[in-house]
């Protein structure tokens, strides 16, 4: 088997060479034989080599790193779209529901994100990057699961072109592709964004909240008690900590996002710097509101500061949106603040911003337009030690 | 050995277009073409104050004392706008009211104020209103093209005309402000292709 791929791609190969008839498509013909075999090429762009990984390798293992939260995050939607629907609720089925609703969503993403990938490709006459592979995973499990397809497919349209080819691809782009996706869909289709009555929709029934603990929280009237109230929900920390709540497909479970942040830390894919600045921007930030909060204002600022870690899409958007290597900053110093404030605005957004329960995705890509001036700060204060020393 | 009439003319509807090429007045531009309608208008009454703004401060270039030069603009300009204010008033009332604070503003537009500067205070009378009525007529279309835009997708109507019939979902975001500014990076971004095109 292996030897027929091999030959089949090396009889082709001519044909994309220079000078070989479909020359303009050899971006697509890489793309497909390094599906099959690794490459023997380097990469030119960011994220570069630091050691033996490649790009391609470099990216599986964030794949690998989210399998778990996606399987999970299977699970749990189904689960939840059969108590909306009164169906019975045991593993296998709660899962094979999940699996009808990501596979389309997975499937529109990759494809619609593929065909505008391949497009700038075969027009710029350069290869087709492997990062989209991770944004077009990522991308489903950020979306609520109920969202109507089409709208996944003009979403990751504008992620791919606005957000990345047109600042000249992988390794240019100032934006999270999934992130700039989201964003989109959720500021052009509020109404089936708005995440806080996700399951209502599904189902028929009235009986199952659709609330999510976030949106419990930024509708909280002033001097209510919210932990109270999330208990009360069925949303204690426990059940946020695992996962086991309403949300977009893959972000409930913090626990399994910890799970992947390891995988990511020891394989040295993902920067550690970015992660922990941002738990402490969270944990700093809700602290310091809890020392100011009072019964006349907004109730959130009352809320223990680690609830912010497991409620809504921290958690996932710290760990696998925050680390992208390309829209991060590059520089140790700057890592940290960049994290640090990805946290602190996430809970300043929740907190007193009703209009968006959930801070976390505008922090990131607020924190992705910041990331080059803030590496560019790190790097002049460097240089003036430098020079004063000389 | 000046430049023919209609190329003066000719240039503001393509090489010099603003906002496009002259990325001037972008606070009228981003802020008032929710629809076209709104777009043609404003566009309507800048090209009104551009043209007579140019002609007067033409035929004053020799009379204005350099030092005091970007005063004398500012009232010439101030003087036509008030016209075209009060004719908005009494003529077209509903579309006065939808552009509300932007009319009078129309005085510190820099596409008016950079005109003057550049051009009328430099050449003589018929090139000037060559010039004024060649950037003006640019500007409206500008305007009218991004109003096009964000007026079609973000309302699903052209001119008041639903034109994708009921079953559209209209991306709302595009009537508001950041659809402004994506729709004008849309627009710059097509342009300059073209040009690079050619």
């Amino acid at each position: 088997m292996q030897r027929w791929i091999r030959n089949f791609f090396d009889t082709h190969r001519p044909k994309f060479e220079k000078e070989g008839r479909f020359h303009r498509y050899h971006g697509l013909f890489e793309a497909f034989e390094t599906i099959f075999f690794l490459p023997d090429s380097t990469t030119s762009q960011s994220p570069h080599i630091r050691d033996s990984l490649d790009l391609k390798r470099f990216m599986s293992i964030v794949i690998l790193a989210i399998v778990p939260v996606a399987l999970f995050g299977i699970y749990n939607t189904g689960f939840y779209a059969c108590l909306a629907a009164g169906k019975s609720t045991a593993f296998l089925p709660s899962f094979m529901q999940g699996l009808l609703i990501f596979i389309p969503l997975l499937v529109v993403s990759y494809g619609v994100g593929f065909f505008w990938e391949a497009l700038f490709a075969v027009r710029r006459g350069h290869g087709i990057s492997e990062g989209f592979l991770v944004s077009g995973l990522l991308y489903p499990l950020i979306l609520p699961p109920d969202l109507p397809l089409w709208q996944a497919a003009i979403g990751i349209s504008f992620g791919v072109v606005i957000g990345k080819e047109i600042f000249g691809g992988t390794g240019r782009n100032l934006l999270n592709p999934a992130l700039t996706a989201r964003a989109f869909v959720f500021f052009a289709y509020p109404g089936q964004m708005s995440g806080d009555a996700v399951w209502i929709s599904g189902g028929a029934t009235d009986a199952v909240s659709g609330a999510t603990a976030l949106a419990i929280s930024a509708q909280a009237e002033p001097g209510s008690q919210i932990p109270a109230m999330l208990d009360q929900a069925g949303l204690g920390l426990f059940e946020l900590f695992v996962g086991r709540t309403p949300g977009s497909i893959g972000e409930t479970s913090a626990l399994l996002c910890l799970v992947g942040a390891l995988i990511l830390i020891i394989t040295g894919v993902a920067n550690w710097r970015i992660m922990v600045g941002g738990v402490l921007g969270v944990l700093g930030t809700g602290m310091l509101l809890n020392q100011l909060a009072t019964g006349s204002l907004a109730a959130a600022m009352g809320l223990p500061a680690y609830y912010h870690l497991v409620m809504g899409g921290f958690a996932f958007g710290i760990v696998f949106m925050a680390t992208d290597p390309v829209t991060a900053p590059g520089t140790d110093a700057a890592r940290w603040l960049y994290g640090f404030l990805i946290g602190a605005l996430t809970v300043l957004i929740r907190v007193f911003n009703p209009a968006y329960p959930e801070g976390t995705m505008l922090a990131i890509l607020f924190m992705n337009l910041f990331a080059p001036l803030l590496d560019h700060f790190v790097i002049q204060i460097r240089l003036r030690k430098r020079i004063s020393h000389v | 050995m000046p430049r023919p009439l209609h190329k003066e003319f000719l240039k503001g509807l393509w090489e010099e277009i603003p906002p496009f090429r002259l990325v001037l007045g972008l606070c009228p531009v981003l802020a008032v073409t929710m629809t076209v309608e709104n777009g043609i208008g404003m566009g309507l009454a800048t090209t009104f104050v551009l043209v007579c703004s140019n002609v007067l401060i033409s035929i004053l270039r020799n009379q204005i004392p350099p030092k005091v030069r970007i005063a004398c603009y500012i009232l010439v300009i101030a003087t036509f706008v008030t016209i075209v204010d009060m004719l908005m008033q009494a003529f077209t009332y509903p579309l006065y009211q939808k552009l509300g604070i932007f009319i009078p503003l129309i005085v510190v537009n820099c596409v008016v104020l950079g005109r003057a500067e550049a051009f009328a205070s430099k050449n003589s009378v018929l090139p000037s209103l060559a010039d004024g009525l060649g950037i003006g007529i640019g500007f409206t279309l500008s305007l009218a093209a991004l109003g096009a835009l964000r007026e079609a997708f973000g309302n699903g109507t052209l001119l008041g005309h639903s034109i994708f019939g009921p079953g559209y979902q209209p991306l709302t975001f595009l009537v508001e402000a950041p659809g402004a500014f994506i729709g004008l990076g849309i627009l710059l971004g097509l342009m300059n292709l073209i040009s690079q095109r050619r």
